[in-house]
């Protein structure tokens, strides 16, 4: 290891900014084909968005600066996933992404530092409702 | 789809139909399309174990998705599903089954709703435990 610092400035000063939005079209085929994906039947999902849905609605604008910031800690692993459901997500609605970094923790493992980014993500609507807040835990070792 | 379930059809320790899932390389492609996620270390091999891992691996979006749909089948039309989450304790495989496990730990009313507490877990065929979570429900009422 050297001694470059696992949590950098530059991801520091990330964190509780938001970034986005991110906007996505709900369209009819990227319903199906998700469901299909993930090989769920239900005819629910031909015109309501499945549970893990919001997962293709990427928050890229966090996650491009995140996943690319300095850190000596290179690879990179999905520690945690929450979704809260206050309006469901239907075919034609419009959804807008914003996420935001809430905390950076090191910790110290056997085989070396790992870092755990906790982020928030808020999927809203086209009538400016909150439809889904989702947490995710990102651990790059 | 099964016959609907009511509020008053579970207590604490009630347990939600088991639902196997056997992911394939093929699903994991489907799944980074669906998603968006082209993280190589689940569909190249040659990446994957560059990183230190056994091979690929499924995505914990994914499993936490078989786990979604578990208590979705459980709810059926007239249940609601309000909170999912899982923590990615062990990596699964591809071509291995996927056994999702769900346990209501609390039923209880909030707001004039009928809510249930679920643990959910998801193992591997040795029984290891690879996502642990818990999803927060509302269910119909037989009254």
């Amino acid at each position: 290891m050297t001694d470059e610092p696992v949590i950098s400035e530059e991801l520091q000063n990330m964190l509780n900014v938001d970034f986005g939005p991110d906007v996505y079209d709900i369209e009819k085929g990227m319903v199906i084909k998700f469901a299909e994906a993930v090989d769920d039947p239900n005819p629910a999902w031909q015109e309501a968005a499945p549970p893990t849905f919001p997962a293709a609605l990427v928050p890229t604008k966090l996650l491009h600066r995140l996943f690319n910031a300095q850190t000596p800690l290179k690879r990179l692993l999905n520690g945690a996933s929450e979704l809260e459901y206050l309006q469901p997500i239907k075919v034609g609605d419009i959804i807008s992404v914003t996420g935001r970094l809430t905390r950076l923790r090191q910790v110290e493992g056997k085989e070396g530092p790992s870092l755990f980014m906790f982020t928030e993500v808020a999927y809203t609507n086209q009538r400016d409702e909150v439809a889904v807040k989702g947490k995710n835990t990102y651990i790059k070792y | 789809m099964t016959e609907q379930v009511y509020y008053e059809d579970i207590e604490a320790g009630s347990e939600i139909p088991v639902l196997v899932k056997y992911p394939t390389t093929m699903q994991l492609v489907k799944y980074a399309g669906a998603s968006g996620d082209y993280y190589q270390i689940h569909y190249d091999k040659d990446f994957a174990l560059a990183n230190g891992l056994p091979g690929v691996i499924v995505h914990g979006w994914l499993a936490l998705s078989f786990l979604g749909q578990m208590i979705t089948d459980w709810l059926g039309e007239g249940g609601t599903l309000v909170k999912l989450n899982g923590s990615y304790r062990g990596m699964n495989p591809v071509h291995e089954d996927i056994i999702c496990n769900g346990k209501v730990t609390k039923k209880y009313v909030e707001d004039g709703k009928n809510c249930a507490r679920v643990e959910i877990w998801a193992e591997n065929p040795q029984g290891e435990k690879t996502v642990t979570g818990s999803a927060v429900v509302t269910l119909p009422s037989r009254e």
